[in-house]
């Protein structure tokens, strides 16, 4: 009885080993499908709703969507967002308000989208960039605004 | 009082494990009391990655706060922000469209698959078993590519607010979950050959870590720890929210209350998750994704309190208002603090060597019990 016992306990013990080997066994010999993706020399595909930075998209004679509501820096958690106004006249010879900087601090930034959520002109986008590493710390407080741009036609 | 360091005048030793050690999972530290092999006391020590999230949370609006807590208990990002945007609701008494309800519970469900996947790698790989941490990242990675496509990130979602959801799905969601529906079925067959039968992992969880289910309660262990022994506390079930009383699905128990009967119930969980996920999948109606709101969120004077379950166990947002645009307090209830008290009692008496498969199956995220 008790060698009974033992011999079941044996084979009990090296079925269920056997059994994990042939599991590893079947995905060493049927390397299908490779998961590992060799990064920097092939660029992973990104979904495009992937949240990697803000940017402010600008049109061909440089023009943007922003107001200056500062919606986005109220909605911001972190104080990411600082945008600088100024007073422009336009061409009926009336003071209006426009954006002087928007200034973006990436290292701040937790990509939570709230400021995207909140911009009534759709001024800010998220884009797909994920490669933030640089040398010097500053480099990422960046002035979103191009120099010399406009705000778009329309736009209120 | 915390005993120093070295050989104590019963012969004890007083070791470190952590707070830098992998099998803690985070920067846990326990001051754990040797006699010979035998574990004889086991004190966590906590407050390393303590970030004041509460306090923080005081200063934030009601939209904003939710986002921290996508950073306590990572792993089930989704479901901690869910129940803070299930508190603001409470308090504002939105009516959440159909669509979002349906999306939210869909994503619940797939957070704590890929977090009970990540579990099981992590614990057979504290146990000795390099293997199965590839084949839980193999299937996990599925789950993240579903996620990055809808909610456009891995890990901190941010994706349920209040009012719904942030976003519409993507067009190829409904096609890509029932794709791994259909894949991990086969899958959870190879973790049970794999793991579950082998007899090294159950001569090493069978019979270690034991907590009774009185001791269970009065510690306030919930989720799949609690429910291994026997402690009926799923939140789901308990206290249905947003349309888990119209979901058919069991409640998993073990009687077992030792480190296999936790790795069991996780185990079945998963195919619970995924018999919940079939029910919705197929019938999410069509309509808004977002509730409108007002632009500055006021929640009445008063304190509200939500409960969910989230992969760990039971988690619960405490907010007392003063009617203002923030609140005046804000209290987490994290699963992993209560389950990790009762860590001396079920490891005292042990090998060294089992308080690592104790600690695994408690599934322990530091974050969300320092905060």
């Amino acid at each position: 009885m008790f060698l009974k016992e033992y011999f079941k306990t044996v084979y009990q013990t090296l079925s269920s080993l056997v059994t994990g080997m042939r599991l590893t066994g079947y995905y060493f010999t049927h390397t299908k499908e490779i998961i590992t993706q060799q990064y920097p020399e092939t660029k992973p595909v990104l979904a495009d709703r992937f949240r990697g930075e803000v940017i402010m998209p600008h049109n061909e004679s440089n023009e943007h969507r922003c107001t200056g509501c500062t919606a986005c820096e109220l909605a911001c958690p972190n104080g990411t967002i600082k945008i600088v106004t100024k007073n422009e006249i336009n061409a009926e010879g009336k003071k209006k308000k426009a954006i002087d900087t928007f200034v973006y601090r990436l290292e701040l930034c937790t990509m939570c989208n709230l400021c995207i959520q909140s911009c009534p002109s759709d001024a800010i986008i998220m884009t797909n960039d994920f490669e933030h590493s640089v040398y010097d710390r500053r480099l990422l407080t960046k002035v979103l605004n191009n120099p010399g741009s406009k705000i778009m036609e329309g736009v209120e | 009082m915390i005993e120093e360091l070295g050989t104590n005048d019963q012969g004890d030793m007083i070791i470190n494990v952590g707070p830098q050690h992998p099998s803690t999972h985070g920067v846990l530290h326990l001051v754990i009391t040797l006699h010979g092999e035998t574990v004889k006391k086991v004190e966590p020590h906590l407050g390393y990655i303590h970030r004041s999230i509460e306090k923080m949370s005081e200063s934030l609006s009601y939209r904003q706060f939710s986002y921290v807590t996508s950073r306590m208990d990572y792993l089930s990002s989704h479901i901690n922000n869910h129940a803070c945007a299930l508190t603001v609701e409470k308090g504002l008494q939105i009516e959440i469209p159909g669509r979002a309800q349906y999306i939210r519970v869909i994503l619940d469900e797939l957070t704590r698959i890929a977090s009970h996947q990540l579990w099981w790698g992590a614990l057979a790989m504290d146990l000795g078993a390099f293997t199965p941490f590839f084949y839980s990242f193999r299937e996990r990675e599925m789950i993240n590519e579903i996620m990055e496509e809808t909610c456009g990130a891995r890990l901190t979602m941010n994706y349920i607010v209040p009012g719904g959801v942030m976003f519409d799905i993507h067009p190829d969601f409904q096609k890509k979950v029932k794709h791994f529906l259909k894949e991990f079925k086969s899958k959870i067959h190879e973790y049970n050959e794999l793991v579950t039968g082998n007899v090294i992992f159950q001569n090493r969880t069978k019979g270690v870590g034991y907590i009774s289910k009185e001791n269970a309660i009065s510690y306030g262990m919930t989720g799949p720890s609690g429910r291994g022994s026997g402690f009926i506390c799923d939140v789901r079930k308990l206290h249905p929210y947003e349309m888990y009383n119209q979901l058919q699905f069991d409640e998993i128990t073990e009687e077992g209350g030792d480190a296999f009967a936790r790795y069991m119930v996780r185990i079945r969980e998963m195919e619970q998750s995924m018999n919940i996920i079939e029910q919705l999948i197929d019938n999410i109606p069509e309509g808004d994704f977002l509730a409108k709101t007002k632009a500055v969120l006021k929640l009445p004077k008063g304190d509200y309190y939500t409960r969910v379950e989230t992969a760990r166990g039971e988690f619960g947002v405490y907010i007392i208002s003063e009617g203002g645009t923030t609140p005046y307090r804000i209290k987490y209830r994290s699963p992993g603090f209560s389950n990790l008290s009762a860590l001396n009692d079920m490891s005292v008496g042990g090998k060294l060597g089992d308080l690592m498969a104790t600690m695994g199956t408690l599934d322990l995220v530091i974050p969300d019990i320092d905060r």
